[in-house]
């Protein structure tokens, strides 16, 4: 049996599933001070009075290292970056210890300029003297040849306990990029090893010696091994958990949006034929713009528990914060929750203290408590709505480079809102009329997001590069480089991207019958000098599309008989 | 220390990685993918204040705004040239709809050799990317006055063709030496037909001018110019061929050098035209002119191997620059009166011309006809027969034409004789008309 946990804002939610659909489901509430507790709570009560040797797999999706960032609450690290010409990188820093160094590399990957290995070892000094034990090296086009960063690190290392270099986190072109992600890689790692070592020790305790799997913003799974390498791809997991647990109950061959309402935020995804999309560049929090692969997800702050307040204008105003739990729930401001009570849409016995609430914003505003509560709603579903409209418009209106995909160029346009979180039921009818959708509720809403946790396979992405010119071919990402002859072609290129997808993959705990692949990118290029072709150019990038583990890809008749 | 835009500005960017002439030329896929490289390297789409836009296409009404196309539109015409130019019309209007301050338009093929009357390619150019972006902004934004300055080392020559007869189109072209490179005009006497006399304004630069002669001219010849002239807006042709590293050209400008010239110039709108130095030159020059046009430092912006003190310029070339200069000067000081001189009592003003389309290997003479006009930019007629047996006869009534005008150009399209002529064009600017006189 599979454990799924999402940590959300509100609510930590857990699954126990096995072959045949929802063994368990239970709620806890989320302490954003203290998510050890949380998970670890979360993970006992799901656990109690089961045989611990029937658990096969834990998938967790927590917000340890989106806090962390969004609150910089992140220890000091080092950094040293190295840029040749562009733009200054001193526009980049990440923090205080932040060194521009020596040394230089081309778009091809040519050394221009030689890295200073007394700069460097002068540095490690410094650091050390601060007591730093955690450093990111970084250079510009160093996907195109890792030799500075690697180099940099060699000399770093018996410094410091771990060296984060930026070639590894991705193939992808985009140097301020690439620091701010080593830095937060850099800056989380402790973080991240403290909290799983405590967890991994609090189930071995308990006799669960299971693998611990950690679920990505891509919708993907990566072990807890090759994490700790790479704590920053777990920021902005919890999005990517609802865009998998509604993906069963996506419609053939259409696309969906994805709506997950949650306590404090609503989070938009969107899937073409149950496939997630991605974002094409990276994540982007507290500030920082990453290389983080991630789901192409939008965050709104509108929620079960969003406080209804009045603007400047007198007008009422949804959000954006979460001032406490619903009055309903003995909070103190009025919520959409407390709307949805007077709208008769939710029932309870403590409906007086909602009507109270949304009474007094009644009477500030002229009108009745249920007029005020349905404008409430309106509002709160109008917003969502022309969020997946802008949301939509914004992907729709991504810039492509070739002419075929500019005369084939798919245009995204869903016909139906997959609907999960607490409050989705209630939503759901409201929304249908407000718009032009066909909406449906996901079978066991209130906890899709942990079932899509504990259901997602191992992700990953490999890009290679080669240059038949200099006879090179080399995925920096895998430490792989390899000589190649003039006629390495593009299917040669295919075929090793291939091979070193799967490896990747299988050590980043896939199962070889998960991976399902997809070219991503092929793009090739003569490179000519004078007017003689000198070589060939060849750009691919594959991936283990995000999806379903084998066994579970009918969970969606289990949970809806 | 915050990375900050001083202009808000917006990036077209089409490298048409699927499109070349042919394999081994110099306008193939591979051109713009070293630019790309950097410009993705250096997170340039990331910044505050810098947007990438997504292209249109033009139309085949937008081209024929500007062009007679023969046979037609969709035969001299590849899905290419309708992107590349539909990326030059996404910045033109991002910048008049005030999305944006300045918008740098990257695209390929390039356009500035396309002349009016187009039987094929010439200079890697179908279609003229620039003038058809310039007549849509004026057909939908009521615009008027616009300068054209055009850096490419080679001569705009279709551009200068189509605005020839504009006085309300000024076109100023820096390029090397038309006695050293195609395609061999641009010289200071070029100064436009009878009607707009000065408008057109070349300033050829010897072999060899570095980044203190592009500068000198920028400064102190086109600079008061456009400030005489009080253009509503200002398009850059930007070619990047002037590079050290250019293997067609012989010119010694760098990216530090385009960098400053598009900062004193301040183009609303730059298109980039020609450069095929594309590992060496391209990259460095792009990532520069995007930094100058959004106010950002671009002094680290630099070329691999650039030693200023190997590329330094002669001061004979020097002296050479400021000649021309000065030459181009009194041209411009003195135009009212060189105007008269040229229109004397003339009703009709003719040149005739052989243009060869080394693209396309065709050869066409051309005979020009325009009306001497007080009050417009004069009806034009061109009689055009190709090496490959076509002949045609396009009249073109400007913008603001007078009825007299107007009312000449539909006399020569209904009267041309149909069997001296394959096709009969009539471009009516005033009611943004096409016609083509069907061949009984």
């Amino acid at each position: 049996m599979i454990i799924g946990l999402d940590v959300g804002g509100t609510h930590t939610d857990v699954v126990l599933l096995g072959k045949n659909g929802i063994e368990r489901e239970i709620k806890v509430p989320t302490d954003e001070s203290d998510l050890f507790c949380s998970v670890l709570s979360g993970l006992e009560k799901i656990t109690a009075n089961i045989d611990p040797s029937v658990i096969e797999r834990i998938v967790l999706s927590t917000t340890l290292i989106t806090n962390a960032v969004v609150q910089n609450k992140i220890p000091e690290v080092g950094m040293i970056v190295s840029s040749g010409p562009g733009i200054d990188p001193e526009y980049y820093r990440t923090n205080r210890f932040y060194y521009p160094v020596a040394g230089s590399i081309d778009h091809r990957g040519r050394e221009i300029e030689p890295i200073d290995k007394n700069e460097i070892e002068r540095i490690a000094w410094d650091l050390k003297k601060e007591g730093i034990r955690y450093v990111g090296v970084v250079g510009k086009f160093s996907v195109r040849n890792p030799a500075h960063e690697q180099n940099i690190a060699r000399i770093l290392g018996n410094f410091f306990e771990k060296v984060f270099t930026g070639h590894r986190i991705s193939g992808s072109l985009n140097f301020p990029r690439r620091i701010a992600t080593t830095y937060i890689n850099a800056a989380a790692y402790p973080i991240h090893k403290c909290f799983f070592d405590a967890v991994n020790k609090s189930l071995q305790k308990k006799g669960l010696n299971v693998p611990i799997d950690i679920l990505k913003a891509d919708g993907g799974t990566m072990s807890l091994d090759s994490s700790s390498d790479f704590p920053g791809h777990a920021i902005f997991s919890g999005p990517a958990a609802s865009a998998m647990g509604a993906m069963p109950f996506a419609p053939d061959n259409e696309d969906c949006i994805v709506l997950d309402i949650g306590g404090t935020t609503t989070d938009i995804a969107v899937l073409i034929n149950h496939v997630p999309v991605l974002n094409p560049v990276g994540i982007s929090i507290g500030g920082y713009k990453t290389l983080i692969r991630s789901l192409e997800t939008h965050s709104i702050a509108v929620g079960g528990d969003s406080a209804i307040t009045f603007d400047n204008h007198n007008k009422l105003k949804i959000g954006p914060q979460r001032l406490g739990p619903a009055m309903l729930y003995g909070g103190s401001v009025p919520t959409i929750t407390d709307a949805l009570v007077v709208l008769g849409k939710v029932k309870d016995c403590d409906s007086d203290k909602s009507y109270r609430g949304i009474e007094s914003l009644a009477l500030k505003a002229g009108t009745s408590a249920m007029e005020t509560a349905s404008s409430i709603f309106d509002q709160a579903c109008n917003t969502i709505l022309s969020e997946i409209r802008d949301m939509l418009s914004r992907i729709n209106s991504k810039p492509v480079y070739t002419i075929h995909e500019f005369m084939e160029g798919y245009k995204l346009s869903p016909k139906k809102i997959l609907l999960i979180g607490g409050p989705a039921p209630y939503f759901a009818r409201r929304i249908e009329e407000l718009s032009e959708f066909r909406i449906g509720v996901v079978p066991r809403w209130n906890v899709a997001n942990a079932i899509g946790a504990a259901i997602a396979r191992t992700t990953c992405e490999v890009t290679l590069f080669a240059d038949t010119e200099q006879g090179f071919t080399v995925s920096v990402e895998e430490g792989f480089k390899e000589k190649v002859a003039v006629n390495f072609s593009m299917s040669d290129a295919l075929k090793t991207a291939s091979a070193l997808l799967m490896k990747k993959a299988v050590k980043r705990g896939g199962n070889s019958s998960d991976l399902e692949m997809e070219v991503i990118e092929s793009l090739q290029f003569n490179m000519v000098k004078g007017f003689c072709t000198t070589g060939r150019n060849i750009r691919v990038r594959v991936q283990v599309k995000p999806g379903l583990i084998h066994g579970f890809d009918s969970i969606a008749d289990m949970l809806t008989v | 220390m915050k990375l900050t835009v001083k202009n808000k500005t917006g990036l077209v960017f089409f490298p048409a990685f699927d499109w070349a002439i042919s394999p081994t030329h110099p306008e193939r896929e591979e051109r713009l993918l070293y630019t790309q490289d950097q410009v993705f390297e250096e997170g340039l789409l990331d910044i505050e204040g810098i947007e990438e836009l997504r292209p249109e296409l033009v139309t085949v009404e937008d081209v024929q705004r500007v062009h007679f196309c023969v046979p037609d539109v969709d035969k001299v015409m590849t899905e290419s040239h309708f992107i590349s130019a539909g990326c030059a019309k996404t910045i033109g209007k991002a910048v008049l709809d005030k999305k944006i301050e300045r918008g740098f338009s990257l695209a390929r093929p390039p356009g500035h050799h396309a002349m009016r009357v187009v039987h094929g390619a010439r200079g890697f150019c179908n279609v003229n990317i620039e003038a058809i972006m310039i007549e849509y902004l004026r057909r939908e934004y009521n615009i008027r006055k616009v300068a054209i300055v055009d850096t490419d080392c080679h001569h705009g020559d279709g551009t200068q063709d189509i605005y020839w007869h504009d006085p309300d189109t000024l076109f100023i072209s820096l390029h090397q030496d038309g006695r050293t490179l195609y395609p061999g005009s641009g010289f200071p006497y070029e100064l436009g037909g009878p009607n707009a006399f000065a408008a057109t304004i070349n300033i050829p630069l010897p072999p060899y001018t570095s980044d203190e002669g592009f500068l000198f001219t920028i400064k102190n010849v086109v600079m008061p110019i456009l400030d005489d002239f009080k253009p509503e807006i200002i398009i850059n042709s930007a070619g990047q061929d002037n590079h050290f590293s250019d293997p067609i050209t012989q010119m010694n400008f760098s990216a530090q050098g385009y960098a400053a010239l598009t900062s004193i110039l301040k183009p609303d709108i730059a298109v980039l035209e020609g450069g095929y130095s594309i590992e060496g030159a391209l990259p460095y020059v792009n990532l520069g002119i995007i930094l100058a046009m959004a106010g950002i430092d671009y002094s680290r912006v630099e070329e691999p191997c650039y030693d200023p003190d190997k590329y330094r310029q002669t001061p004979d070339i020097t002296m050479n620059i400021e000649k021309t200069g000065e030459t181009v000067l009194s041209y411009w000081q003195n135009r009212d009166k060189m105007a008269e001189r040229i229109r004397g009592n003339k009703d009709f003003d003719e040149r005739k011309r052989s243009i060869y389309y080394d693209t396309d290997n065709i050869r066409e003479q051309q005979k020009e006809t325009v009306k001497i006009c007080p009050d417009c930019a004069g009806a034009l007629k061109i009689d055009s027969t190709s090496d490959r047996g076509t002949r045609l006869l396009a009249v073109h009534i400007p913008l603001r034409a007078c009825g007299k005008c107007r009312e000449l150009g539909y006399i020569w399209y209904h009267s041309a004789d149909s069997n001296s002529y394959d096709m009969v064009f009539l471009q009516d600017r005033t009611e943004d008309k096409y016609l083509e006189r069907a061949n009984e």
